[in-house]
């Protein structure tokens, strides 16, 4: 072997596809994401569709689950997902080592959308091809549909950005769990905002899972327009995402 | 050096805050070269050598990395520069040693062959464990694979052989000379005085931030008038008799009990009053050696710990 020096950088689009086929692979052989993302919605879907453990507002209870379990399935990967692996990349000098790798930083942050963008639309084969298997009939437009994932995607992943930039890794995994139950219960996911007391659902309407679950069931459920209510909350929350992380994420 | 430096640093500072950890460095790194810099805790070497790396900024001065400044030209610097950060650091903790060296390969044009590089460096064994589970030593062996893979022409190397078994420090320094062999420029830190004595053809001490001393390793022991005498007797003896006997520029200590040294421009006349002083005192004089500074001394009198 010799190591006559012959350097070069890759083009642009083989780094892309090679630094988002690495995440992705990384993502998918890591059991405890598996468990977040793919898992617990199918298990919930399955589950709460066949017992009534809930009031679902009108709705057949697969029509009222599904639109929560993909909201659900966003934030898995969006956000506990992203800040928990983005964490420890932190922590162990990964962000630092491909500082120093020809691939540019914008390539690496577009490398993490499309690795966050592949395994939604995995998560939500699963989830729509359980859920018309289990009676699901979607009402609404796709747009409306795909619209709604993608800004409630740069919400959430702003704020797991932040998180992963700024806190330990170990704090960001307790945190990114923790928020991930948190809003599972308390975001309109499974449980319809009408059994909260009315002080606290404009709180809870305006988290990202909030917003996202409610704006999809209004589409998907009720065959509504675009949600106008739902994407000001979820565009406010990804530009107070981002800005922040942009502010004081810390690479090293 | 008639060819233009890898490196080229002028007036460099960094501050922390309240700390300066570099302060106003100036040194080159020849090209086609390997290069050690050593220098106590603290000393301000990886912040140096990150600032050439493009990862920090620098405060004020000028560094030119391959004639291109590391921080504007960072695009075109980084196909071009191998790295292996400190402590082994720089790895997706889930990957294994093979899947970081297999996707760090396909970000450059050329690369080395991943497998045969984790076979040159020994990691057969550990290819297939979650880097988070290796060892110290062997994520640092996977660091250095690391910043090979790309076949880069120059490559900083942070403590490369800090923590390796003497075993795995020798097949390291013969891949450093390979690498110089095969004309890559190789800037490595050390604490290992031995390890920059039998690798570097140039050495550079910097202590507190700034130069203290430069040179090949012989250029640095072959000053005039540092030779060195030891020699053995029984501790604590009265030396002030020795010290009127000797020339006034000899120094006379004992540096460890009943171990003496004379730092002094040798020469046989020295030594036959170094021993007829011995036999006035009825010593023996074991183990009497007459030798060159050692870069080890070099290294203590530069970085101020001489005593
Ligand atoms: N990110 C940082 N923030 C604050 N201070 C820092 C930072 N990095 C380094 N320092 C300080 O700068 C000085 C130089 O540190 P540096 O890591 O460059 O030393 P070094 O020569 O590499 O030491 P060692 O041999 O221990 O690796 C030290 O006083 C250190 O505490
Ligand atoms: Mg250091």
């Amino acid at each position: 072997m010799t190591y006559s020096p012959a350097p070069g950088a890759a083009s642009l689009p083989r780094m892309l596809v090679a630094q988002a086929a690495f995440e992705i692979k990384l993502l998918l052989r890591n059991g405890e994401q598996l468990l977040l993302t793919a898992v617990i919605p199918v298990v919930l879907l399955a589950l709460l569709s066949a017992v009534p453990a809930f009031d679902t507002a009108g709705h057949e209870r697969v029509d009222f689950l599904v639109p929560g379990i993909i909201a659900l399935s966003v934030m898995s990967t969006a956000f506990t997902s992203l800040a928990i692996a983005t964490g420890y990349e932190r922590r162990y000098g990964a962000l630092k080592r491909l500082a120093v790798s020809p691939l540019p930083r914008w390539a690496l942050l577009a490398a993490k959308a499309i690795m966050v963008s592949v395994v939604e639309a995995l998560q939500i084969a699963l989830v729509c091809g359980l859920g018309l298997a289990l009676g699901w009939r979607p009402e609404g437009s796709p747009v409306s549909v795909v619209i709604l994932v993608v800004i409630g995607t740069a919400a959430f992943a702003g704020l797991g950005l932040l998180m992963a930039g700024t806190l330990r890794a170990e704090a960001t995994l307790a945190a990114a769990n923790l928020v991930y139950l948190l809003l599972l219960v308390l975001g309109g996911v499974v449980i319809p905002f009408e059994q909260f007391p009315a002080a606290i659902r404009p709180v809870l309407e305006s988290t990202p899972t909030g917003a996202l679950a409610d704006g999809l069931r209004s589409v998907l459920a009720d065959g509504a327009g675009l949600p106008w209510r739902s994407c000001a909350v979820l565009i406010a929350w990804a530009v107070v995402g981002f800005a922040a992380a942009a502010r004081w994420f810390r690479w090293e | 050096m008639n060819v233009s430096p890898a490196v080229d640093i002028d007036g460099l500072v960094k501050r922390y805050g309240h700390t300066t950890a570099v302060d106003g460095l100036s040194v080159r790194f020849p090209a086609g070269a390997v290069t050690a810099v050593l220098g106590p805790n603290g000393a301000g070497k990886t912040t140096t050598v990150e600032i050439c790396e493009g990862l920090r900024r620098a405060d004020s001065g000028r560094v030119r990395v391959l004639g291109r400044d590391p921080l504007r030209d960072g695009a075109v610097l980084r196909p071009r520069v191998g790295v292996m950060l400190q402590e082994g650091a720089g790895f997706y903790p889930g990957a294994r040693a093979i899947d970081m060296l297999t996707h760090l390969a396909r970000l450059h044009r050329t690369p080395l062959d991943a497998d045969q590089l984790i076979e040159r460096l020994g990691l057969r064994q550990s290819a297939g464990t979650p880097l988070r589970r290796l060892s110290g030593g062997q994520r640092q062996r996977v660091a250095l694979a690391a910043a090979l893979i790309g076949r880069p022409e120059l490559v900083f190397l942070d403590e490369p052989t800090a923590g390796l078994d003497p075993h795995v420090r020798r097949a390291t320094w013969d891949l450093i000379s390979e690498l110089r062999s095969d004309g890559v420029t190789v800037v490595l830190t050390t604490h290992l005085i031995d390890e920059a004595e039998q690798l570097a053809d140039h050495v550079v001490i910097i202590d507190a931030g700034r130069l203290a001393v430069e040179g090949s390793p012989q250029e640095l022991t072959a000053g005039v008038g540092d030779g060195v005498i030891t020699f053995g007797g029984p501790p604590r003896l009265d030396l002030s008799s020795l010290r009127a006997a000797l020339p006034e520029t000899a120094e006379v200590r004992e540096v460890t009990p009943g171990g003496y040294q004379v730092t002094a421009s040798v020469d046989p006349h020295l030594l036959a009053t170094l021993t007829s002083w011995c036999a006035t005192h009825d010593i023996l004089a074991e183990g009497l050696q007459v030798g060159r500074r050692s870069l080890e001394d070099i290294y203590l009198e530069a970085t101020g710990r001489a005593r």
